[in-house]
């Protein structure tokens, strides 16, 4: 890579490649809850930096790989604050070069038919995440952000 | 995706026998549920008591059965694990469903109504 998020130079960050297709989130998942740092958080937060990565991972694969799966980059290391993430990967820009703001999806309070099926997944990764960051550099896409330990929203 | 179905009283339990609803089997468990749904219950009840994993994929498919299922049949969810309960939370989709905290309790209920 020629460009490395900053969670490299932390000491003790655990770096690992995942591929991006779904089995191989799953399995990265699994994985990923049964060592270091996540397994060492308490099962509310693991469960919470599960569903988090999850949704991060899942979105690449469908937003910046939708035809050809590339690989993802993950750098995972425990701060004070809680868990800081970055992922990388090789992917398309996202869209408007932003990440999106993750508003619930409309249809929420409506009739049934109106009930929203998707656009969950942004809406849980701002709820559940802090300092989140994204940059498009050179042609990979960095988002970093930090799961807090202890704290359960809402 | 394996699904185990029972019937009692006329209120269809269907026990999800999988830990993880996510983007990789959630269309998966939409067309199963189409099929078990068949029958005419009109009231099903979802036992999620061994999922321990569900994504907005898993959540955006169990609403999918909702809407499926249409405004005459009862989508219930029972069992919901602690990273579960905590989706349908913060996604407010706690206050679509009736959620029992317990399969047996959904089951008792469905024995007096």
């Amino acid at each position: 890579m020629q460009s490395r998020p900053d969670i490299v130079r932390e000491t003790g960050a655990t770096h690992l490649i995942i591929a991006g297709d779904p089995m191989s989130v799953r399995a990265g998942l699994i994985g990923l809850a049964a060592t270091v740092p996540l397994c060492d958080l308490s099962a509310d937060d693991r469960g919470t930096a599960e569903l988090v990565l999850g949704e991060v991972l899942n979105n690449i694969v469908e937003h910046a790989y939708p035809s050809v799966p590339g690989p993802i980059d993950l750098w995972l290391a425990r701060t004070g604050a809680g868990l800081a993430c970055k992922v990388a990967d090789r992917g398309l820009a996202m869209r408007d070069g932003r990440a999106p703001v993750g508003a619930l999806p409309a249809g929420i309070n409506g009739a049934l038919e109106d009930l929203p099926e998707g656009g969950f997944g942004w809406y849980l990764i701002r709820t559940l995440t802090e300092d989140l960051q994204y940059e498009r550099v050179q042609s990979q896409n960095h988002l970093s952000f930090t799961i807090p330990s202890g704290r359960t929203p809402l | 995706m394996r699904l185990k179905p029972s019937t009692i009283n006329g209120v269809l339990t269907v026990s999800v026998l999988e830990d993880r609803i996510d983007a990789a089997s959630a269309i998966q468990f939409k067309e199963s549920m189409r099929d078990l749904t068949t029958c005419p219950a009109d009231r099903i009840i979802l036992d999620l008591s061994q999922v321990l994993f569900l994504d907005s994929s898993g959540l955006g498919a169990v609403v999918a059965v909702l809407k499926m299922l249409g405004p005459d049949r009862k989508l219930e969810l029972a069992g919901l694990t602690a990273t579960v309960e905590k989706v349908f939370r913060l996604t407010r989709m706690d206050s679509i469903f009736t959620i029992h905290k317990m399969q047996s309790d959904a089951g008792q209920n469905a024995v007096k109504a």
